[in-house]
Order: structure tokens, then sequence, then C-alpha cells
């Protein structure tokens, strides 16, 4: 019984002094927020971000820190829930952080970023796609290391306007959400770039044939076609209009650039574009952070590994350049100085968005996708 | 819009009428004489449409001249789903003869959840592309801007098959015992016709024409996959309906008439309600007709 008391009061002596050593040391430690999933359904989502958060700081604490301090991680999950993610901001900022690394969820960044921005505090997410936390100019705290959702109908646009010189355009979708979402922002861009909608129709999943809705497009005399969707029906579509000896562009987003297409499609495919998620596999930062989460993890990174890298990288670099961790300092500085990443060489335009990332056009060669610069 | 446009969509809705008809005819002659809405009949078709890619890739592969491959990856595909028809006829809904019609009906979805599944882990769940077997006919040129030369190839076949069936009908012996066995199976029976043997032979000539339509429609866009027998199936049954189930005759004008709605609809409407406006007419249709256009309105025995 004595015995236990003593070990007891160790114990608590022990955690008192460990106590005292954080908070002596907390005083000079940059102190890095990481909020996002971690348990719960979405964790997968959530958990390679901090990792990568981890890593980098290891390495740069290791290196002398930023601005001569550690810095110090708060790890906060918000489940990916919206009503979870306002407490989860709450803590954050109470516990005094300097810089949020998150949310994962669009849905729960949003809610957490009213926080934020009124204790001035700047969030930057590896994966939040909902184009409206940039676009809406609401949130100057916010940055995102992630292509948004309708960066793949501007790309698209700007193309077919600049280097297709198209005027004329038809939009096919096949209903679904993707597929009619990615439809319904290319005609929004479309049309802001003065190119005019011909024709904006959906056709069914699996049906027989489509030759119908092909002669109608044929009629219209687009000069590109624009298709919202999955690959099975964009190469039926696509080998209808060749048979028919319609020569119009075709161009679909990711959804079709998918190797299946080529092989389904055949020689018909030959000169369609599609948009795809910029190829970084040759990027030397991206190998070396694949390698360094492969040498601490022994398992390969998940998702948003790259994007949540980069995020870290830029916001540490950002602080270094502004000498401090004064708000207006940093994001002066995120939006001014470039940082090389996993991603390439980004930096943040006036909404937040990182430039020089997400998508670019590809040409079907010789039946292969071919990056058009 | 102009008199060319109206060419091609009428074209198209005649196109994609013949394949709904050839697949509508297994299903009306099975119920003709059985009774029975075969659910697997779109499966049988699907089935067709393997085959046929299976032994073209191998006999291009033996280099054989285009001509030569489309009829013998055609025929094979016949005999393939024939058998497979035959087959299905024997394991699902012979023992069911006697049975409540509602468990064969049971008993033909099983068969076509069966046939699904078997072909998505036997073959693959991927679309496979499919080669285009007819060749683009040099005398056709001139026209091919209204109608391409595997549609003209569909048209053409399909008339043939229809013409073949109606002999078949009509003016043989197996035809006649089929009309018979089809107004009275207890009498035909009686008079010395081997039913069984029929409702085998019914079976058999359905999955025929399924699969000559599965093979065409396969080259003709150019993929397939397990799922495709779903939806043709089922706008096949529509058509069937719209005809007057058990009608061959009705078959084929509702699926003409389906084919042409789509086809219309699509080109001067909007192809986003297509489905729905096919469904609305078939539901006005039937109102007026219960029975279905050419169906014959049927006294219900006590």
């Amino acid at each position: 019984m004595k015995k236990r008391c003593k070990l007891l009061a160790v114990i608590t002596v022990s955690l008192f002094t460990l106590a005292f050593a954080v908070s002596a040391m907390a005083g000079d430690t940059i102190k890095l927020g990481i909020a996002g999933a971690h348990s719960g359904d979405l964790a997968s989502y959530g958990l390679p971000t901090v990792n990568a958060a981890k890593i980098i700081v290891k390495k740069i604490n290791a290196n002398g820190g930023v601005l001569g301090k550690q810095v110090e991680l708060l790890i906060e999950d918000d489940v990916c829930k919206p009503e979870v993610a306002g407490n989860t901001a709450t803590k954050l900022v109470s516990d005094g952080a300097n810089v949020v690394i998150g949310h994962i969820c669009s849905g729960a960044t949003k809610s957490a970023l009213g926080i934020y921005k009124n204790s001035n505090i700047i969030t930057i997410s590896p994966s939040a796609t909902a184009p409206d936390l940039t676009l809406s100019g609401e949130y100057p705290n916010f940055f995102r290391t992630i292509a948004h959702d309708a960066v793949q109908a501007q790309v698209q646009a700007k193309y077919a306007v600049e280097t297709l010189k198209v005027k004329t355009v038809a939009i096919l979708h096949d209903k679904g959400d993707y597929g009619k979402g990615q439809a319904e922002l290319a005609q929004k861009y479309f049309t802001e770039a003065g190119v005019k909608v011909v024709l904006f129709e959906g056709v069914t999943p699996g049906a027989v044939d489509y030759s119908a809705i092909v002669t109608k497009v044929k009629s219209k005399k687009p000069e590109l076609v624009i298709w919202g969707g999955y690959h099975p029906e964009a190469s039926k579509i696509v080998t209808l209009m060749r048979k028919k000896k319609m020569q119009t562009i075709f161009m679909g987003g990711d959804g079709i650039k998918d190797d299946t297409f080529i092989k389904v499609g055949g020689k018909f495919t030959e000169g369609v574009y599609a948009t795809g998620p910029r190829d970084i596999s040759k990027n030397a930062l991206a190998i070396q952070a694949k390698k360094e989460h492969q040498d601490a993890y022994s398992s390969d990174p998940g998702a948003f590994y790259d994007n949540a890298y980069s995020a870290t990288l830029a916001v540490l670099n950002a602080i270094q350049k502004a000498g401090s961790t004064d708000y207006a300092a940093v994001v002066k500085a995120l939006h001014t100085e470039d940082v090389e990443t996993p991603l390439g060489k980004i930096k943040f335009d006036e909404k937040g968005d990182a430039t020089g990332i997400g998508f670019s056009v590809y040409k079907i060669e010789k039946g292969t996708f071919v990056e058009q610069k | 819009m102009d008199f060319e446009y109206f060419t091609q969509l009428f074209f198209g809705g005649l196109t994609r009428g013949s394949i709904y008809a050839l697949i509508a005819l297994g299903y009306t002659m099975v119920y003709g004489i059985i009774e029975l809405i075969n659910f697997a009949h779109g499966e049988i078709y699907m089935i067709g449409a393997f085959t046929g890619l299976i032994i073209s890739t191998v006999l291009t592969m033996m280099g054989m001249p285009a001509i030569a491959v489309m009829v013998l990856a055609g025929m094979a595909a016949i005999i393939y789903s024939c058998a497979y028809g035959y087959t299905m006829e024997k394991i699902a809904y012979k023992p069911l003869r006697n049975a409540p019609r509602l468990s064969v009906l049971i008993s033909a979805i099983g068969m076509s959840l069966f046939l699904q599944n078997y072909v998505l882990l036997a073959q693959t769940s991927d679309f496979l592309p499919f080669p285009s077997l007819v060749p683009e006919f040099e005398f056709w040129e001139p026209y091919s801007h209204i109608l391409t030369s595997p549609e003209l190839m569909i048209l053409s076949t399909t008339v043939v098959v229809m013409i073949l069936l109606t002999i078949l009908i009509k003016f043989t012996k197996i035809g006649k015992a089929m009309r018979a066995t089809s107004q009275d199976k207890m009498m035909a029976a009686l008079l010395g016709i081997n039913v069984d043997q029929v409702i085998s032979a019914t079976f058999v000539v359905g999955s025929a024409t399924a699969a000559i339509g599965g093979v065409l429609i396969a080259s003709h866009i150019g993929q397939i996959n397990f799922y495709m027998g779903f939806i043709a199936g089922i706008k096949a049954f529509v058509a069937a309906v719209l005809g007057g189930i058990g009608s061959i005759p009705g078959a084929v004008l509702g699926a003409l008439v389906l084919g042409w709605t789509e086809s219309f609809f699509t080109g001067y409407i909007s192809s986003d309600y297509e489905d729905v406006f096919a469904f609305i007419f078939l539901v006005v249709i039937l109102i007026f007709r219960p029975s279905g256009i050419l169906g014959r309105s049927q006294i219900q025995k006590v």
C-alpha cells in the first residue's frame, strides 16, 4: 500500500515537471494545427495529412526549426463532420495555433473557417474541393493545395478558346451527379468565355444506341462536343460520331481519362481531348516525399498526402519568408513567394488557390494520352 | 427542321426499333405459348454478343476475311444462344410447368441474375471493345450520311429474319404446332402434338433472334459488357407489351413505335426525358388499348 502511494507520488511529480517543461517551451514554438478526419469512416482521407506534417516537422526541427523556433503540432479530429468541426476549430484557436493545416472535408472546412477568420488564423486545406471556399472571396485566410471542382471546366474552356479557337459547343452529360455537375460548370465557363452553347442535354447511360442524340448534335453543327460523365457512354458516342463522318472535336473530363476508354473506343478515340490530374509522379520532391513516408511508416502514403506535404511546406516557407507568424505578413508571403513542393513550384492566387497545380489537357495520340502544353 | 434531319431520325429510330424487335420476338413468342414473361431473355441477347466477340476475335486472328468472320461469328452466336435458351427452359421452367405462374416468374428473374453474374465472373466486369464486323459498303457510300452501313445491315437482317419467321410460323409443321399450342395446350397435346418439344423449339427460335440482335448492335456501338442485356431486355419487353404481348406482328410494330418515339423525342424535344416520354407513351396506349396495339383482348377463363 505504502509502495503504491510512493509510486503515485512519483508519477504525479513527474507529470507536473513534464507539464512545466511543455509550457516553458510553448513560448517559443510555432504551433501548427492539424485538423481533419482522423477517426471514423473517412479517416483514410485525414491521416495521410497527419503523417505528412509529422515527417516534415521532424525534419525541420532537427535542422533547427523555423526562424530558430521549434515547430509543434496540435492534432485535432473533426471526424469530417461540420457540427464537430466548429468545436475542433475553437479548441485549436484556444490552444494558440498559429496556422492550421485542414480541414479535410469541404463541409467541415466551411463550418470551421469562420472561427479561424475571426481569430486571424491562416487555414490551408490539402483536400477541400468545394469551389465556393475560395471563389466566393469570403475567406481571405483560406488557401488550398488542391484544384477545386470547377477547375476542370475552367481548363476546358480556356483550352477550347485559346488553343482550339472554337466558337460553338455542344454539351452532353449522363444525368448523374458527377457528369451533370461537370456539364453545368462547363456551360457556365464556356458561356463566360463567349462560346455559344448550342446544345445542352443528358443521355441515358446504357441505352441501346445513341444515334438520335448524335444526329441532333450533327444538325446543330458545333465545333466542339464537351462530355460530362464516364467513359463507356463517351466511347459509344464518339464511335457513332466518327462512323457518321463527323469530325467535331470531342473533349471530356477525368471521367474519360482512363485507358479503358482508348481500349474500348479503339481508333475512333484518336484525337479526343480529356482533362485529367497533372502527372506529378516524376517530380523529384514527390518521389522524395513518398520515400520518406515509406521509411517512416513502411507503407505507401494515402490520399492527399502530396497535397498535405505541399501545404505544410508552403505555410512553413511563408512563415520563414515573412520573418514572423504575423497574419498579414504570412498571407502576403503565401501570395508572393514561390515554393518548391511535390506538386511543383507553387504560390497562391488572390483567391487562395494554389497556382500551377491541378489539371492538364491531354490528347489521345497513337493510342495514349499525351499531355498538351 | 429540315427533311434530311427528319430522315436521319426516322432511320435512327427504325434501326433502334429493329433491335428491340429482334429481342421482343422472343418475349412475345414465349408469352404466347406458356404465358411466361421470360426475364432472362435479355441475358440471352448478351450471351449472343459475348459469343460473337469471342468467335470473331479468334477468326480475325486466323486471318479470315471480314464477311466470313461476320457470318461465322453470327452463326456461332446463334447456336450458342440457342443452346442456352434450350437449357434454360429445361432447367428453370419445365419443372415448374404446373406450378403457379408467380413461381415461374421468380424462376425467370433468378435465371436472369444467374446468367448476368455468371458472365461477370467467367468473363469480366469491364467494357470490352467489339470489332466492327460490318464493312463499309462502297455502293452505299452516297447514302452513308443518312444511314451508316452497319445500320443498313441491321435493317436488312431484321427484314430477312422477319420473313423467315413468318414462313416458319405460317407454313411449316412446327409453326403450325406452335400456333396450336398457343391456342390450347391441352387440346394440342390430345391431338398428338409433343407440347414440350414445341415449347423448346419456341425458346430456341426466340434465342436465335436475340443472338442476331446482340451481335448486330454490339458491332454497331462497338462495346459490350455483362449488363447490356438488362436495359435492352426491359425496352424490348415494353415493346412487346406495347404491341400486344403474345402477338408476333404486334411485337415488331411495338418495337418500331418505341424506337421512333425515342428517336423523334430526342431529336425534336430533349434526350433528358427520353425514357420518361417512352413510358408515358406506353401508359397512354395501354389506357386506350389495354392489351396493346395488336393484342386480342382475352376472355378470362373461370
